[in-house]
């Protein structure tokens, strides 16, 4: 089995360092539209040229490079134990070179250890064997701020107080959630935000595709209609809260909305929001025939 | 642009409002959740006692603090195995989980300034208008940036607490911040919570 260490190693590279096209692509949308001068468009200038410098010098574009999200499609007969091993190497070896900062902090004793292993846990990798003869490894870099920003709602949610809700087990109830989970958030995501949400599964499955959904591109239409309707509406009328860049008010909230939806329990009806910051890293490698493409 | 160099005096403080741009240059310390939690328990409510190098330290960052700025922040450092520290990354962590220990922290030591994003609540804003201070934001995410604003590592305290969460001493030049806290009681955060709850209420009573 080929030793993929040193490719992977490129991978988180990329990953930290290089901001992927399509996400760059609706910042510079975003500037346009906030007014010239504005706490806003500042905000938005200065991440634009962080990408620039970051990209030009392979130093990360945000200092929390998060809890590394691998997710592994591979041929049959390969070796998931030596892959994890592989990817753990490459791991270590991006800490030592300051693509990434040691993350992995001991929950108990709060001892950080160093050079981002520690437990089953991180960084996180999910193997799945897949047909044919191409492996597949994407990376998502999640950090804190957003990470803490994410929700879960049990439908059907009501309050009340001063923005009081009925969400329902329907569609309109799931959006009423999405919107709050936004409201909620205000800018401390780091806004303007991607929305990754799941509909359905347990709480555990509902929160995993609420983040595997994010490494579908922003400019990838959602093949499901009602859901494609759902994330363009959701996408604007998050705009209009005003929150904004950073959250100095503005234009420009979330950028994008991507949705799934999983089996449920007749019982259970959960919408998982996964918040994810404007660094919306994610990289992909593919390799076949002992040729490495990144994307 | 408002250009300020630290530390800042009490006029200075007090000529900030929200919504000004600044540049600022001079010392800081960053600080983030471990370190608010310790000073809090060891130096200001005193409910453990110093261990190891606690007091050592805590004599060589009041007059770092006082008149400065603390930053919220968990940089991404080069050189840890030479001691040549260089800022890699350092852009700012969320500010709101300092919320219980902030204003306390601010008056123990006369710190004028908190840099951070996202924006803190009540006993923070209380807190600068009575030492006066001021919340800084800086663009989260922008570590790239921001690291470049990092002219030199002075030194660093409290490595044991690991790499994100250390007392960093840095000297920076031009470091490019927003104020949307004041000295007078004005906060941005607030002004966009609730006209966002407003519009909120309204979409939500759409079908």
């Amino acid at each position: 089995m080929q030793d993929l260490t040193e490719p992977i190693l490129e991978l988180v590279r990329l990953a930290s360092t290089d901001l992927p096209p399509d996400v760059e692509h609706a910042l510079r949308e975003a500037v346009v539209r906030e007014k010239p001068g504005s706490a806003a468009r500042g905000a938005l200038e200065t991440i634009l040229t962080n990408v620039e410098i970051s990209r030009a010098n392979s130093t990360p574009i945000c200092q929390d490079t998060g809890t590394p999200i691998f997710y592994v499609r591979h041929p049959e007969g390969w070796s998931s134990r030596k892959l994890r091993s592989q990817i753990e190497g490459a791991v270590v070896q991006a800490t030592q070179r300051a693509y990434l900062r040691p993350n992995s902090v001991d929950s108990l004793s709060g001892k950080n250890t160093g050079d981002n292993l520690g437990g089953d846990y991180f960084p996180t990798i999910h193997f799945e064997e897949a047909e044919g003869d191409t492996l597949t490894i994407d990376l998502m870099l999640k950090g804190g701020g957003c990470e803490n920003v994410g929700a879960q709602y049990s439908l059907p949610y009501a309050r009340g107080g001063e923005a009081p809700m009925q969400a329902g087990r329907d569609l309109a109830g799931v959006r009423k959630v999405m919107l709050d989970a936004v409201y909620q958030a205000q800018g401390q995501g780091c806004a303007p935000g991607i929305l990754g949400v799941a509909i359905g599964g347990d709480r555990g499955s509902s929160y995993y595709a609420s983040k595997e959904v994010l490494f579908r591109k922003l400019d990838d239409a959602n093949p499901n209609p009602d859901l494609a309707a759902l994330e363009e509406r959701l996408t604007g009328e998050a705009n209009q809260l005003g929150i904004g860049p950073m959250g100095f008010g503005g234009q420009t909230t979330v950028l994008g909305t991507r949705i799934t939806s999983l089996n449920r329990l007749p019982a259970s009806f959960f919408v998982s929001v996964s918040y994810m910051c404007w660094a919306y890293r994610r990289r992909r490698m593919v390799y076949k025939d002992g040729v490495v493409n990144y994307s | 642009m408002h250009q300020i160099t630290l530390p800042m005096d009490d006029a200075t403080v007090r000529s900030l409002t929200v919504g000004e741009p600044v540049l600022l240059s001079g010392v800081m310390v960053t600080g983030r959740d471990t370190v608010h939690k310790w000073l809090t328990e060891t130096f200001i409510k005193k409910t453990r006692q110093p261990a190891g190098d606690d007091l050592k330290v805590y004599e060589a960052i009041k007059p770092l603090l006082k008149g400065s700025v603390i930053y919220h922040c968990g940089p991404v450092v080069a050189g840890l195995d030479s001691g040549n520290y260089r800022f890699v990354a350092a852009g700012p962590t969320t500010s709101i989980r300092e919320e219980p220990f902030q204003g306390d922290v601010m008056r123990h030591f006369g710190i004028k300034g908190v840099i951070g994003k996202g924006g803190m609540g009540a006993k923070t804003l209380a807190a600068c208008q009575e030492v006066p201070g001021v919340y800084l934001h800086a663009v989260g995410g922008a570590a790239s940036l921001i690291a470049q604003t990092v002219v030199a590592v002075l030194g660093v305290y409290k490595l044991d607490f690991g790499v994100p969460e250390a007392m960093w001493v840095i000297q920076v030049k031009d470091f490019p911040v927003v104020v949307t806290m004041d000295a007078h009681g004005g906060s941005q955060h607030t002004v966009i919570e609730q006209q966002s709850r407003a519009i909120l209420v309204e979409l939500l009573s759409r079908p």
